[in-house]
């Protein structure tokens, strides 16, 4: 155990001790299992552990148990104690990922499990903080509805929610990103073959990239009319540039020497192309399209602001933060992130599968 | 001396190089857009003559056309004339002067910018240092990045206005957001970026910790913090005009793009985009010549 893992279990029984302490202090009040939790976790800090992972497990589960008591004693407010106990279980799973690092020796199987559980439970405890925090100190739903509010409104308001989705990120967004990356991909594929274009355009896409581009959208509104067509118009020039720019970056990515063996092999333009150039341009090309991805939803949700058909997720924020209704608003931005961190996970995926030869993904997986 | 000046002419041929296939696509670029502007606006223009029942030639069109007050697509002297008049012949201190608004909107965006920055500084450093900090923070890091925060700025602002945090703070803050994430992960590599030969040479030194972080990897992730940098402040004004649409078009770039919106004024639209545009060049110049400076002090620039 190092000095640090020490400080941290010492600093967890302190706060298990407090919290412990003020139970007993308003002991008619306090619901017994805080008692309990409270003690369980100050007596874990004490517990001689020998085992080969140094004890993390047992961290981890004092961790969740302070957890699960604080949250079965929260009802519309929350119970003196449980505020030494929502530190102490931070320090206790804090403490319990410490430990996990330091496990010697790992397959790559627990590697795996470890990168995803840590996130994962990070996740869980900024969701249980926000919990505890809005309960805890009544803040008032219109400011930040506490997450089991958004949960139940998001299980509510299915309909809603999936016809938003479909008009701005199936209609609007999608449609968009395809066209704006497909025409930029096949322009800067027609642009490589004049390196007069080429010196010219790439520092304007640049350029152009860096500009604040949503600000067209009132403009495209104008041009396109209310429907999706204007937000999809916004997606194209959005994704445009960084496509543009990305690929022809890309497609300059090979050497010399790489060229000159395919050409020692006879090769045509297009076989140069398709088995050299293209590939070596993947990793930038990804690199777009993933940038791309946040930004069309962007662009959609952001157009919608500037007038929009009574249906998406754009005029639904707007709406029903006008009524108050912010936990609608929550459940929409849990659309929308999902959709982003979903389409962003897949393309990573896709990137993974197409450049296995790049450097970043053979590095040892350590 | 000799060596110098030759340094200095094959700049200039290379500056020319350089400049000359800009200029062209961007002088291509005006005169197609000169082009759309007859285009798009002659249908409206057409039937304003068959009303007025007047004879028309193709060069009254062209003059016509550019000449509207809420074109479709104004003309870019149009533009540059709105510009002109909304700049140098407006009082600063003015509700009608550009530079009143793009003022308003620099200060969010520079607030957004320095929180952001300090803010993407400070998670690299524990990031760097602290293996479960890494593991856990890492990811969301990322995905916090996926969630079109632009999209919901409006909302986090009303929000914020109706707790009374109104003003500049609500407007920076989706900055913040916006640009703490390319410093953050430019800075987690730039700190990582010390050879392992040269962190093992100041372990031979018995350096602590402390003195590693400071003498090595600090300065390291200079050239990486100030590249991330340029993304970061071009993200803040994003951000920052994004932040003034909702705030009822009351000031800023952002509201200007709204009021013209409502009004229909397209050139007040594109005037304040053109704006918006010069302004993003502007900083991201000013952050690489600062770069230049620093890191050629450093020891570090070309």
């Amino acid at each position: 155990m190092t000095q640090f893992t020490t400080i941290l279990r010492g600093l967890a029984a302190v706060s298990a001790f407090w919290a412990f302490l003020t139970g007993m202090l308003a002991f008619a009040e306090t619901d017994r299992v805080l008692l309990l939790a409270a003690a369980v976790l100050l007596s874990a800090a004490f517990l001689p552990v020998q085992s080969r992972n140094n004890g993390g497990q047992y961290d981890l589960a004092a961790s969740l148990f302070g957890m699960v008591a604080v949250l079965m004693s929260l009802r519309g407010g929350m119970p003196s104690a449980s505020w030494g106990l929502v530190i102490s279980s931070w320090l206790y799973g804090w403490l319990a990922v410490e430990k996990s690092m330091a496990i010697r020796g790992r397959s790559r199987f627990v590697e795996l499990i470890l990168s995803l559980a840590v996130p994962v439970f990070f996740g869980v405890w900024i969701i249980f903080v926000w919990e505890c925090l809005t309960i805890g100190l009544e803040i008032p739903m219109v400011l930040l509805p506490p997450p089991s509010a958004i949960a139940v409104r998001f299980a509510e308001s299915t309909p809603i929610l999936w016809a938003d989705f479909q008009q701005t990120v199936i209609k609007s967004a999608l449609v968009g990103y395809v066209l704006g990356c497909g025409s930029a991909f096949i322009l800067a594929v027609l642009i490589d073959r004049v390196p007069f274009l080429q010196r010219g355009l790439l520092p304007i896409g640049n350029f152009i990239s860096a500009l604040p581009i949503v600000g067209i959208a009132p403009i495209m509104v104008m041009w396109f009319g209310f429907d999706w067509q204007s937000k999809a118009a916004v997606v194209v020039v959005m994704t445009f540039f960084p496509m543009l720019v990305n690929t022809v970056a890309g497609l300059q990515a090979t050497q010399a020497m790489e060229r000159d063996l395919l050409r020692t092999y006879a090769s045509s333009y297009v076989q140069l192309l398709f088995k050299l150039r293209l590939p070596a341009a993947a990793p930038f090309i990804f690199n777009a399209l993933k940038i791309n991805s946040t930004l069309a939803l962007i662009g959609a949700i952001v157009a919608e602001f500037f007038g929009t058909p009574i249906v998406g997720l754009g005029f639904r924020i707007s709406t029903e933060v006008g009524r108050m209704n912010v936990d609608m608003a929550w459940a929409e931005i849990c659309v929308a992130a999902l959709a982003g961190s979903l389409s962003y996970g897949l393309l990573s995926l896709l990137e993974k599968r197409v450049t296995f030869w790049h450097p970043s993904n053979r590095q040892k997986q350590v | 001396m000799s060596s110098r000046q030759n340094g200095i002419v094959k700049g200039h041929d290379g500056i020319f190089k350089k400049l000359s296939p800009i200029v062209t696509i961007v002088a291509a670029l005006v005169v197609v857009w000169y082009g759309f502007t007859v285009y798009l606006n002659s249908p409206w223009q057409i039937d304003l003559y068959k009303k007025a029942d007047v004879e028309w030639t193709m060069s009254d069109l062209v003059r016509d056309t550019m000449a509207h007050n809420r074109p479709i697509l104004p003309a870019p002297h149009q533009i540059i004339v709105e510009i002109w008049e909304t700049t140098v012949n407006k009082k600063i201190t003015s509700k009608r002067s550009l530079i009143f608004h793009a003022g308003i909107t620099l200060s969010s965006t520079l607030l957004g910018f320095v929180i952001g920055t300090i803010l993407g500084i400070g998670l690299a450093v524990a990031i760097v240092e602290n293996r479960a900090m890494d593991k856990s923070l890492m990811p969301w890091i990322i995905t916090s990045q996926t969630i079109p925060i632009l999209a919901i700025a409006p909302m986090i602002i009303v929000v914020l206005n109706a707790v009374g945090v109104s003003g500049l703070l609500p407007k920076a803050l989706i900055s913040t957001y916006l640009s703490f994430f390319p410093v953050a992960v430019g800075m987690v590599k730039g700190l990582r970026s010390p050879d392992l030969m040269l962190i093992d040479l100041m372990r031979t030194y018995k350096t602590s910790r402390i003195q590693l972080f400071w003498k090595l990897r600090l300065p390291s992730s200079v050239p990486f913090l100030f590249a991330s940098m340029k993304v970061a402040i071009a993200t803040s004004l994003v951000g920052a005009i994004v932040g003034e649409l909702p705030t009822g078009a009351v000031a800023g770039l952002g509201a200007r793009l709204l009021a013209g919106s409502y009004y229909g004024q397209t050139i007040q639209i594109w005037s304040a985009l053109i704006t918006a545009a010069v302004m993003a060049a502007a900083l991201v110049t000013i952050v690489g010549i600062v770069s230049r400076v620093t890191l050629r002090r450093m020891g570090l620039g070309s």
